[in-house]
């Protein structure tokens, strides 16, 4: 089998990486940052399902093919979520009291 | 690999072992990709209603105990570290290294399920799961929103401890091939797969915990 042996050095450090993100974002929601608080949880947790998935997946030592793959997933996701709130967002129905 | 000692592993449309390990790895994508969007319709729920509901959602948040989650965070993450150090050992052949691995694996994710049924069961004891019953004994301000957060938080919650269970079992048929010897450095599929699964599971319990656990403890 081609498949790359990562050092395990580099494993133990991006599971050292991933637990400091999580107290990062556990200290951060302490923090009022008003609206800001979701996209800074949003963020910490997109960069560590980045890390998990180039590393621990081995997206970042595997083929252009799965490259395609998976970023195609993420951007199938994206136009959901996307095309979806743009639509919610701009009825004006968001009061903070219901639709 | 063209003189392979795994002749017997290929299949007859494959050209040899690497390309249908390539196969294999691109279709256990195509299947997380589902999952992607499986999950994803939920998330997006989730951010709509929110969105609508923001007090409640964020009062509601408080009732969850955001250290248990952290401890579950850290849980799953070390599962993680044992599940990929369990593939490497695969690559390298490593017969007792890759049942250990795989055994710790189904350990810490088991600490996560069992802690997930101590919340859950505190849940009850609390009135907070959705249905006739809801009614914490400090009243909420928006209870029948709370109750929506609830039902969200039970459903992606538990979507999720499903997967996880899958997940063991599978970990634990795994484990028994590896004791008996079925994998070599040649031929060790199913350990990457498995891999790709668990730590797909483990990403979405790393949008879950902020997203449920941390709206707002200011």
């Amino acid at each position: 089998m081609s498949q790359q042996v990562i050092p395990q050095r580099i494993y133990i450090l991006i599971f050292i990486t991933l637990l400091l993100l999580t107290l990062v974002t556990v200290d951060v929601a302490f923090y009022d940052a008003g609206w800001l608080n979701l996209p800074l949880a949003l963020t910490i947790a997109t960069c560590k399902a980045v890390l998990v998935l180039l590393f621990f997946m081995h997206v970042r030592y595997s083929p252009r093919l799965t490259w395609v793959f998976v970023a195609a997933g993420f951007f199938w996701l994206l136009i959901l979520l996307v095309f979806t709130l743009s639509d919610y967002l701009t009825r004006g129905g968001f009061t903070g009291e219901g639709f | 690999m063209s003189e392979h000692t795994a002749t017997s592993r290929v299949a007859h449309h494959f050209e040899d072992a690497e390309q249908q390990f390539e196969a294999s790895t691109l279709g256990m994508w195509a299947f997380l990709i589902t999952e992607v969007m499986f999950f994803g319709g939920l998330f997006l729920g989730y951010i709509i209603y929110r969105a609508a509901y923001p007090e409640a959602f964020a009062e509601a948040s408080l009732l969850l105990d955001y250290k248990l989650g952290a401890i579950n965070t850290a849980v799953l993450i070390g599962s993680s570290l044992t599940m990929v150090l369990a593939v490497r050992a695969a690559q390298m052949g490593q017969r007792r290294g890759l049942v250990t691995f795989l055994l710790l694996t189904i350990v810490l994710g088991s600490v996560f399920l069992g802690n997930k049924v101590v919340e859950y069961s505190h849940k009850f004891h609390d009135h907070l799961v959705p249905g006739p019953n809801f009614g914490p004994e400090t009243p909420l301000a928006h209870p029948q929103q709370a109750e929506l957060f609830f039902s969200f938080y039970f459903g992606m919650t538990g979507l999720h401890a499903v997967h996880m269970i899958i997940g063991i079992v599978i970990l634990a048929v795994f484990t028994v091939w590896a004791w008996r010897g079925r994998f070599t450095k040649d031929y060790f599929t199913p350990i990457d797969l498995i891999g790709l699964y668990w730590h797909f599971v483990d990403i979405v319990w790393i949008f879950l915990f902020p997203l449920l656990y941390l709206i707002s403890r200011t």
